[in-house]
């Protein structure tokens, strides 16, 4: 019985859990946090049930809500992609709510009820996206994270507030678009159901027409602004500096990878791998743009001397690799690009994690917080080793993996400049790291102090609370790695569209 | 230009949408006034609602309620007598996302007046720089 209705408990779950600490708790953070983890976790166990569900049966679970039978009918769509990226993304945000708990109720003594609520209803909103099955409904959901991400990014105070500011203008225009390229779409169909558009999109008369162009455009352009991606990148960077750590923790490993998944999803299930690669022939436009996404993300990353914002430039990198290995029309190359959305989630989440346990026990955030983190924090500076890795791309972490899926791809498509910009990326990423542990293993040098002088280090690690959702996405981020093979053969195998 | 006009007339209401949208991206780039920015951003999801709704509209088109006073349930229902209701419903969606936007964004934008007394951007711009 139960069983049938797991695609609507995984969103649901959280939305009722939003809206019961946001009506009913009044103030206490055990009690907001408690029924946020609980919600979490039902729909983090309904997501891996669906994943394996899908898994064995090799067929997509199909939900009508209220029993009205699609395209008329909102319906919700589980394959083996979107099981995947629910499972991600609901396990992100439980480690992230674990990890949350101690830095809200030092930043936010009075208002952590508001803040569960917001987060509750972010995920809910985030897992909807993943799991609909309808262009308009996937709008409302859109709007429905983006405000609560809007709420949340606020929350930093001081800079915060104007940061956000653009983040809500540019992040309108772009769902604006998406909604127009929508309205295109809507006028030359009539259907809004994203499998039913699929097949009617597939007719002759409809791949030359203009104005399903158009509405490509829009809708692609829409979501490149969601997800930051090169020339649409400027809200970004400010807006996740200065939100509070477990904000930017929470938002900058999800949102831009489900925006990755919304685009995979309507390139190659609304329209299809044939429409985008033969008729439009826009790929040589958007390789040079992620190209450029690399090379720009890991400079600016490489100039700054905050931590957290040299973060969010390796995120607009990251992004530049994910619609690169989408773009580059081949298949080992869309391996990569979904395998990168795993492995970059789990990455950025771990990196986010160590800089806000740092920020937790120093109070600063620069470069220099770093200093001598691996006497003082032994556990977070692990987990920082192992995260800097697999940004770096050292075997057997995952990002190895994924850097290989997508090399092999730029070479078996000779896209050289690709696979140039990936090279140097890592390499980049390879000389940030490599300075962060320089500082981090030697301890502050003061002139005029003796050699044999040895300083006493107080051992001063983050809270359990905060540790155990650290280590466990540090080990993540090997099984990952170590898996790989079994998770291209087993999963992503089946999300490779007709046509690549 | 002899067909340009016709071609105008006939697709008048595509034309206006266009023209707000185009207005409202104006205001959100151009004013350097927060509030003026919001306005734009308003108008600009205007001019979208406005799109979806002039679709639905037919030639001699009425509400979209079915008409059964001659013969029941057995009346030929002809759709090209009733306007389409379903962008009606969207836009209704859509009219609610916009309320929350604005909401949300005239709650940050009070913030940042809180915090750097002016909501001209040249002067936050300026008075972040020092």
């Amino acid at each position: 019985m139960i069983e049938n209705h797991l695609p609507v408990i995984v969103i649901l779950a959280p939305l009722i859990a939003s809206l019961t600490i946001g009506l009913l708790v009044r103030g206490s953070a055990a009690l907001s946090s408690f029924i946020l983890i609980v919600a979490l976790i039902c729909s983090f166990l309904a997501s891996c049930s669906l994943l394996f569900g899908v898994m064995e049966s090799g067929v997509a679970v199909h939900y009508f809500m209220g029993n009205w039978q699609p395209p008329f009918g909102i319906e919700l769509v589980v394959d083996h992609l979107s099981s995947m990226v629910l499972v991600l993304v609901s396990g992100c945000a439980l480690l992230t709510a674990v990890y949350s708990l101690p830095e809200v109720c030092r930043e936010l003594p009075d208002r952590t009820h508001h803040y569960y609520s917001l987060y509750a209803l972010l995920v809910s909103g985030l897992l909807g996206i993943v799991s609909s099955g309808d262009v308009f409904n996937l709008y409302v959901l859109l709007e429905i994270s983006a405000l609560a991400s809007y709420a949340l990014l606020a929350g930093g105070r001081g800079l915060a507030y104007i940061s956000t500011f653009k983040y809500i203008m540019v992040g309108t225009i772009g769902a604006s678009f998406y909604l127009f390229g929508v309205a295109y779409i809507y006028i030359k169909t009539g259907s809004l159901n994203i499998a039913d558009l699929g097949v009617m999109l597939a007719a002759p008369e409809l791949t030359e027409s203009i104005s399903i162009k158009i509405g490509f455009v829009l809708i692609i352009i829409g979501v490149w602004v969601k997800m930051a991606f090169f020339p649409l990148h400027g809200w970004l960077p400010n807006a996740y500096t200065y939100a509070s750590s477990t904000t930017s923790c929470l938002i900058a490993p999800l949102m831009t990878k489900v925006s990755v998944y919304i685009m995979i999803r309507l390139m190659f299930t609304v329209f299809s791998a044939d429409y985008i690669f033969q008729t439009l022939e826009y790929g040589a436009i958007v390789m040079a743009m992620a190209c450029a996404a690399i090379l720009f993300g890991s400079i600016s990353a490489l100039a700054q001397k905050d931590l957290k914002r040299m973060l969010c430039y390796i995120v607009i990198a990251e992004i530049g690799y994910m619609v690169g290995g989408v773009w580059m029309a081949d298949g080992t190359g869309f391996t990569g690009a979904v395998y990168h959305i795993l492995a970059d989630a789990v990455m950025t989440l771990c990196m986010f994690m160590v800089i806000g346990a740092v920020i937790h026990t120093t109070d600063k955030s620069s470069l220099d917080a770093m200093r001598g983190i691996f006497r003082k924090m032994p556990i977070t500076g692990v987990v920082f080793l192992i995260g800097a890795f697999a940004l770096i791309g050292v075997p057997p972490t995952c990002g190895f993996f994924s850097k290989w899926f997508l090399l092999s791809g730029a070479m078996a498509t000779e896209q050289w400049f690709f696979a140039g910009s990936l090279i140097i990326s890592s390499l980049i990423n390879a000389v940030i790291f490599f300075r962060l542990i320089e500082i981090g293993f030697f301890p502050s040098f003061k002139e005029g102090e003796s050699g044999d002088h040895h300083e006493v280090v107080v051992v001063k690690e983050a809270p359990v609370a905060m540790l155990v959702p650290m280590v466990i996405t540090a080990t993540l981020l090997l099984l990952i790695g170590i898996y790989a093979g079994e998770i291209s053969s087993n999963l992503i195998r089946w999300t490779i569209p007709a046509g690549l | 230009m002899k067909d340009f006009l016709p071609f105008v007339i006939a697709n008048y209401n595509y034309w206006i949408s266009m023209i707000l949208m185009l207005i409202g991206m104006y205001g959100m780039i151009a004013k350097d006034n927060l509030f003026k920015k919001i306005i734009g951003m308003s108008i600009f999801q205007s001019a979208i609602i406005l799109f979806y709704i002039s679709l639905s509209v037919k030639k001699d088109g009425s509400v979209p309620i079915l008409k059964y006073e001659d013969m029941g349930y057995m009346a030929v229902i002809n759709v090209a007598d009733y306007d389409n209701p379903l962008p009606h419903v969207l836009m209704l969606t859509a009219i609610v996302v916009g309320v929350a936007i604005l909401g949300v964004a005239l709650a940050v934008l009070q913030k940042v007046h809180h915090v750097h007394g002016t909501v001209e951007e040249d002067k936050i711009l300026e008075s972040m720089r020092e």
